[in-house]
Order: C-alpha cells, then structure tokens, then sequence
C-alpha cells in the first residue's frame, strides 16, 4: 500500500519542480565533468603531442600540467557549485513540499 | 628477474586501487630494513592514541546503529575528513609519487583518473544513497527487490570485493612496514590485523571514523610539509623543479607531457570506466554516506573529500616531480651507489627518500608512521564493511529474517569481523610470496561491474526486477572475473602462458555493459506477478530518494 503523503507529493507540481530541475542540474555538471575528463583522455591517447607543447617560450612546463590541474580545480569547484544550489535553493523547495504533504 | 617486463602493467594495476601500494611486483623484492626506531615510536603513539579513542568509542556504541553508522551522527565535514581518509592510501602517497617520478606526466594523468570519480558520485548517487540506505548497500537494492535473494546477493559481491582488497591491503602492509620499520613480515601482518580487530569490534564505526580523520590530517599535513621542506629546494618555483627534473631525467623533457603509459586507448577508457565506477561500487565508501544525518551532510562531505582529495593528489605529484631531482640524482638512495640504479627498497620508495633527504631522519621516521596508519584506517573501513554484510545482510535480514534483537546482530558482527581478522591475517600471510597485482584490478572489475549496476539501477530505473538485478550481477561478476583470468596479469604472470587471451588489461570497459544489458533483458522479460509488484513500488522508493521523506534519521544521543 503507498503511503497516502508518497501519493500527496507524487501529485505536487512543486515535487515535479524540484525533481526535474536538481535532476537536469546534477546531468549538466556530470557531463562537463565528464567531457573534460574523457576529452582530455582522448588528446592523450591520440593527439600526446598538444599536450607537450611549452607552456611559455623556452619553458620546462607544458600546457599539459595546467589543463590537468584545470580538470581537478573545476570539478571540485562545480562540486562547490552543487552542494551550494542543492543545500540552500533545492531543499528549500523540497522542505515545502515535505510541509504541504503533511497537511 | 622478470620486473621489467611486466613492471609497467604492475605498476598501472597497483596504481588502481587506492590501496594497492606495494603489489610485490611493483615493488620487486623487498630488503628487509634494519630496525626504525623513530618510526616504530611515533606509530607507537598513534596506535596508543587511537585505541584511547577507541575506548572512547566503545562507551558510546549501544545500538546497532552506532556500531554500523556512528548514528548517523557524524557532521558533513567529519565524513568528508573521513571519507578522504578511506580514499587516500599508502598507495596514493608512494605508488602514484613513485609513478610520476618514474614516468612523470603519465603519473599526473593516472592521479587525475583517480579523481574524477568524486564529482560523478555526489551528482548521481549521494543524495539517493543517504536517503535510501540505513547500514550497507543491499539496504537499497532490497527496499523493493525481493530482499531474501538480493540480499544474500549484494553481500556476496560485498564481502568478495572486501576480501580481495583485505588481500591486497595485508600483503601491502607487511611489505611497507618490512621496508620502513624493519619488522619481520609476518609481525606486520599480524599487527595490523590485531588492530584492525580491535577498532572495530569495540569502536565500531565511531573508532573506524576517527582513526580515518586523524589519518587524513596526519596525511594532509605530512605531505604539505614534504613539499614545502622541497620547493625550499628550488626557490620555491615550480618552473625551475621542472628545468632541473627534465635536465636530470633520463628521459629528459618527454616526462613533460604524455607518454607511452596510455598508448592503448582501449585499455586507458577500461581503466577509467572500472576506477569511476569502481569506487562508487566499493561496500566501505558507500558506507561511509550513512554516518551522516541527512542528505545535505552527505553532499557536504563529499566537497569536502574531494577537496582534500583533489588537494592531495596535486602535492603527490608535485613531490614526484621534486624526487626526481633530489632523489635520482643522490647516489645514497641507490642500491651500490649507482645513480639510475635500482633504487634502494623498491620502486615505491622514492617519496620516502624524498622525506629522508630533506626532512632527515626523524621526519622519514614520521613519515612512515603515517604510512603505517594510512593503512590501518583502511583496513578498518573494510573489516567493519564486510562485519555488516554479514551481521546484518545474511544474518539479521535473511536468517533471522528481521526478528534479530539489537544485542544479537552487535554480537554477530564482532564475531565476524574477528573473523574476518583471522581471514586477512592468514591469507595475507599465504599471498606474501605470491604476485597480487592481478587482485586489484579483480576487485576493482567486481565492484564497477556487480554492485554499482545493480545499485545505479535500484535507483535510477524502474523496470529493474529482482531477477534482472540477479542475471546481471552475475553475469557482471563471472566476465569481470574471467577477463581477470585470462588477461596478462593472470594467463602470463601468474600462469604462466606465453599469451593473453583477453588483450586488455581491465574488465570494465567489457564486463559493464554486459552486466547492464543482461540486467535490462532479463527485467524486461519478467513478467511475474512479483515483477509488477516491484515496479509498483519504485514510485515510493523514488519519492524518499529524492526527498528523504521515510530516511533512516539520526539516532538521539
């Protein structure tokens, strides 16, 4: 048997709000983590020589390092980015629409 | 000496679990060292400490609930701490520095590999997996699954995976504390399995978290050190730690960029696939997400983690990068003094002369100590793990079918991860001559492709049956296990056939989606009355994931 606040916040249009959009957020920043991630794997499998280009004139450091780096920094920050939007916007939706399936 | 030859798939495999520090053949034979008393001191204080916290622990471990999950009462930050602790091994700190000191930039692509994993994690399971799960993983697949079959099912794939990365974790020890403290191998063994025991059949989890957090500081604040102590070397820049290592390297400026490490794509993707996807099926990191209150804690720690993480990862390969010219330029970190040489104790070893060269004696001495930790607080992870699948999965949820009383499943979980002590200890003793490196890769394959469908699957798809969820895990299991065996790493190495069958050196890439597509066949087709009533359910199951209305709440204190 479903429990009648299951069926209440099943019906809520808010419930559908906060679903779709922490869903398409959380699909957005996977695939940015995964495009840069493989994108960068594919260069180093079939393009090396892009990655060992110098980073200034006549510098031991390649762009290589940066990139690399990069995808690191990034992710962590859009995992930043994430617990932010779904800690503060997100479970306030989700809060209400706790509340008004209690009701 | 046949190193090598396979060396450099040795050293990729060991490099695939966070934990798979010293597979043997990565580290060659190891010298027994004569005996470290600074580090065998400054473990000796560890230890000491945390078996206070673990005394500690014990007071406030009443319910099942705190043994399995602290209560549910640890804070986001705490578990993220924690988490880092489980994912940051004596491996990361030795194998991938020793990696990028052997074969530079391929060592940072390896590291970044590693990390990618976390952000996928928190995206797609971290929420669901706090609002679904209570104590282990099969608290989600079964919340609608026929909860006999799957159960038993979900524990088996738990208990395989701890048992071979215990394998792994054990023979490692006894290898590293061999090499640092100049204890006898078996001692070693012994040692860690003896308090491994004792964290966790007293402190339970509340111990297993902190030993990890005190791990993760001591490692986070050990490896800043380190590098700060070798960037004074080069005047604090990078671009002149980079000019002196391609000048001093053998092969000069190509460790700057891409090498022949990843020249088979094929093998580079079934790689990342197995360590992505891996680590979200490993039993003691999903366990981790059911120590904290709710879902915003669980989301906050994984930031946190992969904060340290990401952190960590950078400075390992920033002290790789400063061993190059510190440690491969020094005769005295080389077997007879012959600079290119062998170096002295292992391949591994590199960071550890690294800390001896510019942090002398009493910091190596600390360094090791924390080694020496690291791998305690996974072991830990891993015994209490396997204790839960067994205590609460087989136990009180099918043999007792839910009718166990709280003191009864405490009871059996001590027992079991005694035994499970006992387990590691003799097989870490039995594997100590044998090459392991295959294990990894093994368990690794078994948990990318049995748990994480199944589990990704519970969540995400409602046409997921039990008898789906079962083919498919089997299926996974059985091609995860038999591209293993018939790989290089096990048809050549270990068996000593002239050829692989299987050409690639990772399952994932192939037992995956077979896994998966056998799943969706055998749901697809089920057309039981059982079927249906579990496809009904999903909506439920599917509200409380995303709202954690029904969530396993804090237990009171």
């Amino acid at each position: 048997m479903s429990n009648p606040m299951y069926q209440r916040i099943r019906t809520n249009p808010k419930f559908r709000e906060l679903v779709s959009r922490r869903t398409r957020f959380a699909i957005v920043l996977s695939a940015i983590v995964l495009v840069a991630y493989y994108g960068f794997m594919m260069v180093v499998a079939f393009r090396p020589a892009m990655l060992h280009a110098p980073l200034a004139e006549g510098s031991a450091l390649t762009v290589g390092m940066p990139i690399g780096v990069g995808i690191v920094f990034v992710s962590w920050l859009l995992t930043g980015l994430y617990v932010w939007r779904a800690n503060t916007d997100f479970d306030r939706i989700n809060e209400d629409v706790l509340r008004e399936a209690e009701q | 000496m046949r190193i090598p030859a396979h060396a450099c798939a040795a050293a990729l495999l060991a490099m695939a679990s966070q934990a798979a520090l010293a597979a043997p053949a990565a580290v060659g034979e190891v010298q027994k060292q004569p005996l470290n008393l600074t580090a065998i001191g400054m473990f000796f204080v560890f230890v000491l400490f945390t078996l206070g916290i673990t005394y500690w622990a014990a007071s406030r471990t009443r319910s099942t609930a705190d043994f399995y999950t602290a209560g549910g009462g640890i804070t986001g930050f705490q578990n993220g701490l924690a988490i880092a602790g489980d994912y940051m091994s004596a491996a990361t700190l030795l194998g991938l520095s020793s990696l990028v000191y052997m074969k530079g930039f391929d060592g940072f692509i390896y590291t970044i590999s590693f990390f990618v994993g976390w952000p996928i994690i928190l995206f797609l399971m971290a929420e669901r997996l706090r609002n679904l799960g209570r104590f282990t993983f099969a608290d989600i697949a079964s919340y609608r699954l026929d909860e006999g079959r799957i159960r038993v099912f979900a524990a088996m794939g738990s208990l395989t995976v701890v048992c071979f990365y215990l394998i792994v974790q054990m023979v490692g020890a006894g290898q590293l504390i061999k090499l640092l403290f100049g204890l006898d191998y078996t001692v070693a063994v012994i040692v860690v399995g003896v308090l491994m025991v004792v964290y966790v059949t007293f402190g339970g989890m509340i111990a297993t978290t902190w030993v990890q957090i005190i791990k993760a500081v001591l490692l986070l604040f050990g490896g800043t050190a380190l590098l700060l102590m070798a960037m004074s070397q080069f005047g604090f820049s990078i671009e002149t730690m980079a000019v002196k290592a391609a000048a001093v390297h053998k092969d000069g400026m190509k460790i700057m960029g891409p090498g022949s490490l990843l020249a088979d794509p094929v093998s580079a993707v079934s790689l990342s696939l197995g360590l992505l996807f891996g680590t979200a099926g490993l039993p003691h990191i999903l366990m981790r997400f059911f120590t904290v209150p709710n879902a915003k804690e669980a989301r906050k720690s994984v930031f946190v983690a992969s904060g340290c993480i990401g952190f960590f990862f950078i400075v390992v390969c920033l002290l790789g990068l400063a061993a190059i010219t510190i440690v491969g330029t020094d005769p005295k970190f080389f077997e007879g003094g012959v600079v290119g040489g062998k170096i002295l104790g292992g391949n591994n070893m590199p960071v550890m002369h690294l800390a001896s060269a510019v942090g002398g004696n009493l910091f190596l001495g600390f360094l090791s100590a924390v080694a020496f930790a690291t791998i305690l607080a996974v072991v830990a992870g891993l015994a209490l793990a396997g204790a839960s699948a067994i205590s609460h999965d087989i136990y009180a949820r099918v043999i007792r079918k839910g009718k166990a009383t709280g003191p009864q499943e405490m009871r059996v979980s001590k027992i079991a991860s005694l035994g499970l002590g006992v387990i590691a200890v003799v097989l870490g003793i039995l594997f100590e001559k044998q090459n392991i490196a295959f294990l990894v890769g093994l368990t690794f394959g078994i948990a990318a492709s049995t748990n994480f469908p199944i589990l990704i699957l519970s969540m995400y798809w409602k046409g997921l049956t039990t008898r789906g969820a079962l083919v498919g895990g089997i299926v996974g299991l059985v091609s995860a296990v038999t591209f293993v065996v018939l790989s290089k790493a096990v048809w050549v190495v270990v068996l000593n056939n002239p050829e692989p069958i299987f050409p690639y050196e990772q399952p994932a890439l192939f037992s995956m989606p077979l896994a998966f597509f056998f799943t969706w066949l055998f749901s697809v087709t089920d057309r039981s009355v059982q079927a249906g009533k579990e496809q009904a359910l999903f909506d439920d199951q599917y509200v409380r994931s995303q709202t954690g209305l029904g969530a396993a709440a804090a237990a009171a204190h």
